[in-house]
């Protein structure tokens, strides 16, 4: 569904990503895993357009993004939830999932979606008049996902879901991930809580300082035992 | 008494001139983080797209001052997304100060360009108003004024409805907050941009036509000043809030012809600016100005 071939991304002088290729299959759960500025965040990024990549190639069912801007890449079903949340802190709860439906223009289909967002997050229809800004941060990140499912994505990029929320929290956001997954959306996941990552991962890429250093099944890394001194802290 | 409340009614009818161009300076700041210094200059080609319809062309009755309204709004939002294409957008990525001394370039390149056009001679505006007002009383208020209010209060319900009901508003809301988010929920920020000049653009259409017909002396300067209050405005508002605008504009107003009328009219710019600066002692971000209660 999403094939990534021999990308390369600079900052400026500096060359993040250094060639990097992967795949994610459809209805897979794929994670992408890697210590603080291996890269993770910018091969995202590159994904839907908000960076420019210098040379490579980003395919979504066969289709180059690399051309697209930022904007035009959701109405190909792809929805990206970013690093940090980067909700409409300003905006009520319920303005916000709107806006995540930017890109639909069946009223219906809004409705239905919303309706979907409300019933994994019912957090969220609890608070449907509040304005983001004041949501805990656990809050906030399962706006920022109910958001970006609100598009209908046929495959969702995940930035650090679980950062700065509590265990109890994380292992909320990991279920609806799974949840996710299981109704038919194809997941790629980036991730630094490594364990819970792979723990729901069909499938995994290590990342380091913008290469692909290793893959395979999720379940096989787990017990890897480099992957485990690495990144598991056993 | 009753020369109070005139004096009231007067500066409610500038201040509404004020906010209108104020929403504009307050739209722009909001979405595309920029100073547009040229704003005002934008106010006096629109007054003189006006006056050339009317006292050239001769459009001067009926369906012809409606043609002429409607080429200067129309004008002014043209012009506004001109300039935006031309000047502002290469420069989407510069430091804010290059953009600032752009706008600032734009603003005297118009004034040169109304210059070399009409000359430096003050041109006599006639009135676009057909109406004549009425007294209550012994207060007597003009149609200019009542037309004034009454434009200036359909404009600001109809924008607070069309930015936050309609899909361009959502828009416009979501860019302000976050380009790159709003990239991801399928907004084109450029466009959004766009629209955002066109609209500040044609209010500043709407109020060069008010402001010249209640102020009829038309030169190359005639933006230059209202601009600056109406800036002002809008940061005694808290810049980037439309209703901070609109409140902003309106007190501002008040307090020129309040002070223009009791204290000194020399002394009124000063008085003005001077509330402005307490204002900002004591809240920095203006009356209506954001404060971010972010979580993290």
């Amino acid at each position: 569904m999403l094939k990534v071939e021999d990308l390369q991304v600079y900052y400026g002088m500096i060359n993040a990503i250094k060639g990097v290729s992967f795949e994610v299959n459809e209805g897979e759960v794929v994670a992408l895993i890697g210590a603080n500025g291996a890269g993770k965040t910018t091969i995202l990024h590159t994904v839907t357009g908000l960076v420019a990549a210098k040379s490579g190639h980003v395919y979504l069912e066969g289709r180059d993004l690399c051309k697209l801007p930022a904007h035009k890449i959701v109405y190909l079903g792809m929805a990206h939830v970013p690093e940090g949340r980067r909700i409409f802190q300003q905006l009520t709860v319920y303005d916000n999932l709107r806006l995540g439906a930017f890109s639909l223009k069946d009223k219906a289909k809004i409705e239905s979606n919303i309706n979907y967002v409300f019933k994994h997050f019912p957090r969220l229809l609890e608070r449907k008049n509040q304005i983001a800004g004041t949501l805990s941060g656990g809050e906030q990140q399962m706006l920022a996902m109910g958001r970006a499912l609100m598009s209908n994505p046929k495959i969702i990029l995940m930035d650090e879901p679980s950062m700065g929320l509590s265990p109890l929290l994380v292992a909320e956001i990991f279920k609806i991930i799974s949840e996710v997954s299981k109704d038919g959306t194809t997941v790629l996941l980036v991730e630094q809580n490594a364990k819970k990552a792979l723990s729901i991962a069909d499938r995994a890429y290590v990342l380091e300082t913008g290469k692909i250093v290793m893959e395979g099944k999720a379940s096989d890394l787990l017990n890897d035992p480099r992957i485990k001194a690495a990144y598991l802290g056993e | 008494m009753s020369s109070f409340f005139s004096y009231l009614i007067t500066g409610i009818s500038l201040g509404s001139i004020y906010a209108l161009i104020a929403l504009g300076y307050t739209m722009v700041y909001g979405i595309a983080k920029m100073l547009n210094f040229a704003h005002g200059d934008v106010i006096m080609i629109g007054g003189y797209i006006v006056f050339t319809a009317v006292s050239t062309l001769g459009w001067s009755s009926g369906l012809g001052i409606f043609g002429a309204i409607f080429c200067g709004i129309l004008g002014c939002l043209l012009l506004g997304v001109l300039v935006e294409k031309v000047a502002y957008k290469p420069l989407r990525n510069a430091p804010s100060l290059a953009v600032l001394i752009t706008a600032i370039g734009v603003s005297y390149l118009l004034q040169n360009i109304a210059l070399l056009i009409f000359g430096s001679n003050p041109k006599n505006f006639s009135s676009v108003v057909m109406f004549d007002g009425f007294s209550i009383g012994k207060v007597r208020i003009s149609g200019e004024t009542v037309v004034t209010i009454a434009v200036s209060v359909l404009i600001m319900i109809g924008l607070t409805l069309f930015v936050n009901h309609t899909k361009s508003g959502m828009a416009m809301l979501a860019v302000s907050e976050d380009k790159g988010a709003a990239q991801l929920m399928g907004v084109n920020v450029n466009r959004t941009i766009s629209l955002t000049f066109a609209i500040g653009s044609a209010l500043a259409g709407v109020a060069s036509i008010l402001l010249c017909s209640t102020y009829p002396l038309l030169s190359p300067y005639t933006g230059a000043m209202p601009g600056i209050k109406a800036f002002t405005a809008a940061v005694f508002g808290g810049i980037g809030s439309i209703p901070g605008a609109m409140i902003g504009g309106v007190i501002l107003g008040v307090i020129e012809s309040l002070s223009k009328a009791y204290i000194s009219s020399q002394f009124s710019d000063a008085i003005v600016f001077g509330v402005l600066i307490i204002v900002l002692l004591v809240k920095p971000t203006g009356i209506m100005g954001k404060k971010l209660n972010e979580k993290v």
